[in-house]
């Protein structure tokens, strides 16, 4: 079949399974643009393109595929960076599109051109700049292969504009065969035989997931292994939605901002199960490593990410599903009752007195807030934070299982991620799952052009800022790295009233100004499945951790 | 402390525009210096062989190697360090020479195997082969006369076998 480039590259993310990209256009990617037009696929219009990789992202994640993004070149795809490094760090499939400068003027500084190639090459698992037109089949069915396989990552595809206008004999190949990419995929027996033999000698084994769980879609085979051993579970960041968080072996988050009884017990384990977790400098600022009783299993699939941050007994590279399988086919005979009781106990202790503690501070209780988000999203639902407070409110006090997601930036973590990943979810998720949007009114202010797009397409999500007109993380590193007289630049000394801002995009506003406000509010806005805004007032001086510190 | 030693990874590498970049770039961005690099074809056109050395500790060494093998176009690394490889490096050398000291500079390059590839009034170059303690030698040898130029390829090597 004789294709025009442009359309070979659309033919490519139909035949992907694709159905809606989210992009902006420019000069360098008409002809694309002039193949999607008549294309059965989806575009969504995004105000800054480093919105679209977040929807892609966001879309990519509720749906466990793949998300794609297009931007033209030079600014489009710069703007695109920051979303490709999000991607990137937390191991999220993406493809990015960009469209380049004519192919033969390439490196001569022409109009909107920057080198792309270059400046995403750290943070794309793979990119290519295509120079042959007849490359454009095998380099779309690789780019989808290598961004959902193994450690999935993004890939960007860089595409001249004359080249678009080229024809080629379109094929699109049924098999992958990349000599230097194989992924380990099943474990090693005998590395997992000593798995099994010291999860058996364990007293106070701990369990500890990350993103990988979801990434390689293995959250029942989790449960299963952890209902055959009963050993409890903690997670990062991005291991939050892993694990059903009302199951009684289940701890929550670990490490800096983790719960205090969490890292103590992480500090007390005899054996750390990691799955999937890259324990970066987050997660262990409280496990020293000095620990020399503690033997360690880690599980993942990117050999690099093992021994990498600690010290690992056990390595066992491969897929985290298979490995699970495979450990739940073990007979156990562990002894660990009082050790889970113990910890089981921690955590309701921990919940019921930081949910039910007085503060003598005006303003809504973050955490009650969240808490009340949680419970009037009931069934199916799917809740994006940002960086900085609210994402750690969210991530203690949301509870997340297989069918209630929670998803967030954790490694990159950029401000203005919650906003467009919740509607890239929207968009992947068009039943009746309960979408919510949770920041920062700092983080809000980022991206609020996409706002926008809620209004446009009628997005059912519940958008809620936490408005404390601070910056308030950086407010309180700064008050814990020298002192109360030393906040700088984290006031934010005009907020537009974001009741108005809501009127002004046709989107129905309501404002907590207090904990009595909550409940009305609430049950409005979830009761409605039109979009709306959210405003709670919060008090600056709110800290994140309900003991008012950290590890 | 780990020890710092000398290593040279022989990189096979799948032949697309772009993937030298890719592979010296994680060298820069994870903090490691390369002290050698020289690429080219393998007997397969498609792939290229890039030899690089480098100086480090072990757990510095397993990371980089790691991460250069999640290289999509990556195939394959191996540690050249042990005694079962052969290392070669060629270089130039242009050295001061008049007419009284040429002919002993000639005979000390014969010693080397060197071979002297150009004579002109005031100088002579002279080409070399072999691992870097041999050249090395040669470079302290030839100082006292005046060194114009060196141009070395850095190392590159085969598995004995």
């Amino acid at each position: 079949m004789k294709l025009k480039v442009s359309e070979a590259v659309i033919a490519c993310l139909e035949l992907e399974g694709v159905d809606t990209v989210f992009g902006h256009p420019g000069g360098a990617v008409l002809p694309i643009y002039e193949a999607l037009r008549t294309s059965n696929i989806q575009h969504v219009l995004v105000k800054n393109e480093q919105s679209s990789a977040h929807m892609a992202n966001g879309y990519g994640r509720a749906k466990d595929s793949v998300g794609v993004c297009l931007a033209t070149s030079g600014p489009g795809a710069t703007n695109l960076i920051t979303g490709i490094a999000t991607a990137y760090m937390d191991s999220i499939p993406l493809i990015a599109i960009t469209g380049q400068v004519n192919s033969k003027k390439i490196g001569t500084d022409l109009f909107q051109e920057a080198d792309v190639i270059g400046s995403t090459e750290p943070f794309t698992k793979n990119n290519y700049l295509i120079k042959n037109k007849n490359d454009i089949p095998r380099v779309f069915k690789e780019a989808f292969h290598i961004a959902n396989t193994g450690r999935k990552g993004p890939v960007l595809i860089d595409i001249p504009r004359d080249i678009q206008d080229e024809i080629i004999d379109f094929e699109y190949p049924e098999t992958v065969e990349i000599r230097g990419y194989k992924p380990t995929l099943s474990g090693h027996s005998r590395q997992i035989a000593k798995a099994v033999k010291k999860i058996n000698e364990a007293t106070q084994p701990i369990i500890c997931v990350g993103g990988g769980i979801g990434s390689a879609n293995c959250r029942e085979e989790l449960y299963d292994f952890v209902m055959k051993t009963k050993i409890p579970v903690v997670c990062t960041l991005m291991g939050v939605d892993s694990f059903p968080n009302d199951s009684e072996y289940f701890a929550g988050l670990l490490g800096s901002h983790g719960y205090p009884f969490v890292n103590d017990a992480m500090n007390k384990a005899d054996l750390i199960i990691v799955i999937g977790a890259r324990f970066t400098d987050r997660s262990t600022a409280v496990i020293s490593g000095k620990n020399t009783h503690q033997h360690i299993v880690h599980i993942d699939i990117d050999p690099a990410e093992i021994g990498k941050n600690i010290k690992t007994q056990t390595p066992i590279v491969g897929d985290a599903r298979l490995i699970l399988e495979e450990l739940s086919q073990n007979d156990y005979s562990l002894d660990i009752k009082k050790w889970t009781d113990n910890i089981k106990y921690s955590r309701k202790t921990y919940m019921e007195e930081t949910l039910s503690k007085v503060w003598p501070l005006e303003g809504t209780n973050p955490f009650r807030l969240i808490k009340a988000v949680s419970d009037y999203s009931t069934g199916k639902s799917l809740l994006t934070s940002d960086v900085g407070q609210n994402q750690i409110w969210a991530s203690h006090y949301y509870i997340a299982n297989q069918e209630r997601r929670y998803l967030t930036s954790g490694g990159l973590a950029p401000m203005g991620y919650s906003l467009p990943a919740a509607i890239g979810a929207r968009f992947a998720l068009r039943d009746d799952t309960k979408v919510t949007s949770v920041m920062g009114e700092g983080g809000f202010q980022m991206l609020m052009g996409e706002l926008a797009l809620v209004k446009e397409y009628n997005l059912d999500i519940k958008v809620i800022i936490l408005n404390n007109n601070r910056l308030g993380m950086v407010r309180e590193l700064q008050l814990h790295a020298y002192n109360k007289n030393s906040f700088h630049g984290v006031d934010i000394a005009f907020n537009p009233d974001f009741m108005k801002l809501a009127e002004a995009y046709g989107i129905k506003g309501y404002q907590i100004r207090n904990d009595d406000d909550i409940s009305d509010v609430l049950s409005q806005a979830y009761a409605s499945d039109e979009p709306c805004f959210i405003e709670c007032i919060v008090h600056p001086d709110f800290p994140t951790m309900p003991n008012g510190r950290w590890e | 402390m780990m020890k710092k030693e000398r290593h040279v990874l022989s990189i096979t590498v799948e032949n697309y525009s772009g993937t030298l970049s890719k592979v010296a770039g994680l060298f820069t961005r994870r903090g490691y210096n390369i002290d050698t690099l020289n690429v080219a074809e393998t007997m397969d056109p498609g792939i290229s062989r890039i030899t690089v050395t480098v100086t480090g500790d072990e757990e510095v060494l397993e990371q980089i190697t790691k991460q250069l093998n999640k290289l999509i176009n990556v195939i394959k690394i191996i540690d050249l360090t042990a005694k079962q490889s052969i290392l070669r490096e060629f270089m130039f050398l242009k050295i001061n020479c008049n007419k009284e000291n040429r002919s002993e500079i000639i005979q000390l390059a014969t010693v080397f195997k060197g071979k002297t590839v150009d004579v002109a009034a005031k100088s002579i170059t002279i080409e070399v082969t072999g691992d870097e303690e041999k050249n090395n030698a040669f470079i302290e040898l030839m100082r006292p006369y005046g060194i114009i130029e060196i141009v070395r390829t850095g190392l590159t090597a085969i598995e004995r076998g």
